[in-house]
């Protein structure tokens, strides 16, 4: 099949053959290159097509390993559930204390991170020098990299014990605990893709703002962050996004207890610590296998939703205009 | 209203502020780096010829975590073969083929979501796809596969941030002596967007090592008595060894030294790399020769 596409290509080939510097022609030998040229594009369209392929694959396998367990639980037994008793007999697949675990980590984690990313991000783009931004912004971006299985490791080993003796809890291993870790994780790229967000206002608002007399608070509260408010909001979006997502900090550190949070203080088990914690013991094929399937169908919609957010207000609230950034 | 907004209220209030921001980046710059110098502390004591380069004995209370070391060298670098040829060729067609259009834009959402996906829920994936649907088992090969796809997002964007740094008149010099758009790619775009591209998986290999949950169901195993000699076999690997060590093993607050050690070696090992990335990437912006 090639080689007769091949003898085509070559059939095809205007008069006279091109020669190449080394004195071979081309034709002979090859494809012309035009028509290699349409074969290339055909490849690169296709690898730029497979990121969407591999969602459809995440989607399509998540369904197809998640929905065997809606044949004995239905769906709003699955949601609003409130016991999760996958060994017991007969088993509880109720996901409602993971799912506000979940939210109850997420919402104390923004809390903690969002205040403390943006006022990094404003420090960064607004105050600190130009050296000492060319300094901080890359060791910003490199604790980004930091992996959550080390601080899901300090949380446990290092602040749990801590907590614990402080405030005479009965455990050091809560929702509390687990915030913190994840709002180091999420402050990172909260600071970075915010001061990207600043950097990007125009000089010219930001000069046209200063002559007229106002102050550089006054510039940056008024005229600087109004301009760079998508680039913040999605900022703060990814940052949760990331935290609702994230594995080893709840997994090691939020306690494990499948219970609907009363406080902070108490342990919780987020649906993605359940899913790693539990999959390990799994018999594949079992209705405990497909839970967990079908609790990623859940955490996969949850982040995809925040993500669709994000990218939302990115494109809805750029600035208009002559300042379009 | 402007008496009460005094020159020097005005100018009290904006320090007021700007103490705020600093205080902000303080914390969290104390926080990191406390975390790091800590694991500095605990961990160095731990570090010697025998951690780095022998396996465990005596139920893992002693001896090393070469197995591991290996293991999380030979994940990603099979997740980097995996991703860096699809994510050059994916960032090409993002910089070089597309048009401004709806297959774009989906395109760019597609690869945004992807990036966003939660990492157990790759796991998950992996497990499915790999381990059950393809029969890799689970192995150095399902989890190279599960990571790479993974790390697909991060190479596209620093490949693609690389090709678009190639200024469009060298495209234009090439297409104008009559090359072909392939040969142009090939010869002139590729080679200026190099290091660029460099960057995109080295930062790719970072992330890659770091991971834990990806590789939970589809790769790792606590212990195994040889190393891996094909792509079919098991692998331990650092992230897990901590999880294990630190949540699952027999003899927890005996082995808190050797966990020490293999955050110590881990974070050294990811922090390293991301290292190398950014200082390639400043050195890039500095020295251009455009």
């Amino acid at each position: 099949m090639l080689k007769l596409f091949q003898a085509q290509a070559v059939a095809k080939e205007p008069l006279g053959e091109l020669v190449r510097a080394d004195g071979q022609p081309q034709a002979q030998k090859r494809r012309t290159s035009s028509e290699r040229d349409k074969i290339v594009r055909r490849i690169f369209v296709a690898a730029g097509l497979f990121s969407l392929v591999i969602m459809g694959l995440i989607v399509l396998f998540l369904f197809k390993e998640g929905v065997g367990l809606f044949a004995t639980v239905s769906v709003s037994d699955f949601l609003f559930g409130q016991f999760w008793y996958p060994t017991y007999d007969p088993a509880d697949f109720g996901i409602l204390p993971l799912i506000l675990g979940s939210v109850a980590v997420t919402v104390v984690s923004s809390a903690i991170a969002v205040p403390l990313g943006v006022g990094t991000a404003l420090y960064l783009g607004e105050v600190a020098g130009h050296r000492t931004r060319e300094i901080l912004k890359p060791v910003v971006e490199l604790l980004a990299g930091l992996p959550s299985v080390v601080l899901g490791f300090v949380g446990m080993v290092v602040l749990a014990p801590l907590l614990q003796e402080w405030w005479d809890i009965p455990t050091g291993l809560n929702i509390f605990n687990a915030s913190l870790m994840l709002a180091l994780m999420a402050i990172p790229t909260i600071a970075s893709i915010s001061e990207d967000a600043l950097h990007a206002v125009p000089q010219e608002l930001v000069d046209a703002s200063l002559a007229l007399g106002a102050t550089r608070l006054e510039t940056l509260s008024r005229v600087v962050v109004p301009g760079a408010l998508s680039g913040i909001g999605t900022a703060v979006i990814l940052g949760m996004s990331r935290a609702m997502g994230e594995t080893m900090v709840v997994l090691m550190v939020a306690g494990g207890a499948a219970q609907i949070p009363g406080s902070i203080f108490d342990s919780v088990r987020p649906l993605p610590a359940t899913i790693a914690a539990e999959m390990g013991e799994t018999p594949f094929g079992s209705e405990h296998y497909h839970a967990l399937f079908a609790i990623g169908i859940v955490l996969f919609l949850l982040t995809l939703g925040f993500n669709l957010v994000a990218a939302w207000v990115s494109n809805r609230f750029h600035q208009k205009g002559a300042a379009t950034l | 209203m402007s008496g009460s907004n005094s020159m020097f209220l005005r100018r009290c209030r904006q320090q007021a502020a700007f103490w705020v921001f600093r205080l902000a980046m303080l914390a969290v710059l104390g926080a990191l780096g406390g975390v790091l110098l800590y694991i500095l502390i605990q961990g160095a004591g731990a570090i010697s010829w025998e951690f780095l380069t022998e396996p465990p004995r005596d139920s893992m209370t002693k001896g090393g975590i070469f197995p591991a070391i290996l293991g999380t060298i030979y994940l990603t670098l099979g997740a980097v073969a995996v991703a860096l040829p699809l994510g050059v060729a994916a960032a090409i067609y993002l910089s070089e083929y597309a048009a401004e259009g709806k297959v774009l834009r989906l395109v760019r959402l597609g690869i945004a979501n992807l990036a966003g996906v939660p990492s157990v829920v790759f796991g998950l994936f992996g497990l499915a796809l790999f381990v059950g649907y393809f029969k890799l088992g689970i192995s150095l090969a399902a989890g190279s596969l599960t990571l790479g796809v993974l790390i697909l997002p991060t190479v596209i964007g620093a490949a693609e941030e690389a090709l678009r740094q190639v200024p469009s008149t060298f495209r234009e010099a090439s297409l104008g002596l009559g090359a072909t758009r392939w040969q142009t790619i090939r010869k002139v775009v590729l080679p200026a967007a190099l290091p660029g591209i460099l960057t995109g998986s080295i930062l790719g290999l970072g992330r890659a090592a770091g991971e834990t949950a990806p590789i939970m169901f589809t790769a790792a195993t606590f212990y195994t008595l040889h190393l891996p000699k094909s792509p079919l076999d098991e692998v331990m690997a650092l992230p897990y060894h901590i999880y294990v060590l630190a949540t699952a093993g027999t003899h927890i607050e005996q082995t808190r030294h050797l966990q020490y050690g293999t955050v110590l070696v881990l974070i050294s090992l990811v922090l390293g790399l991301s290292l190398v990335a950014i200082i390639i990437r400043s050195r890039m912006r500095k020295h251009k020769k455009w």
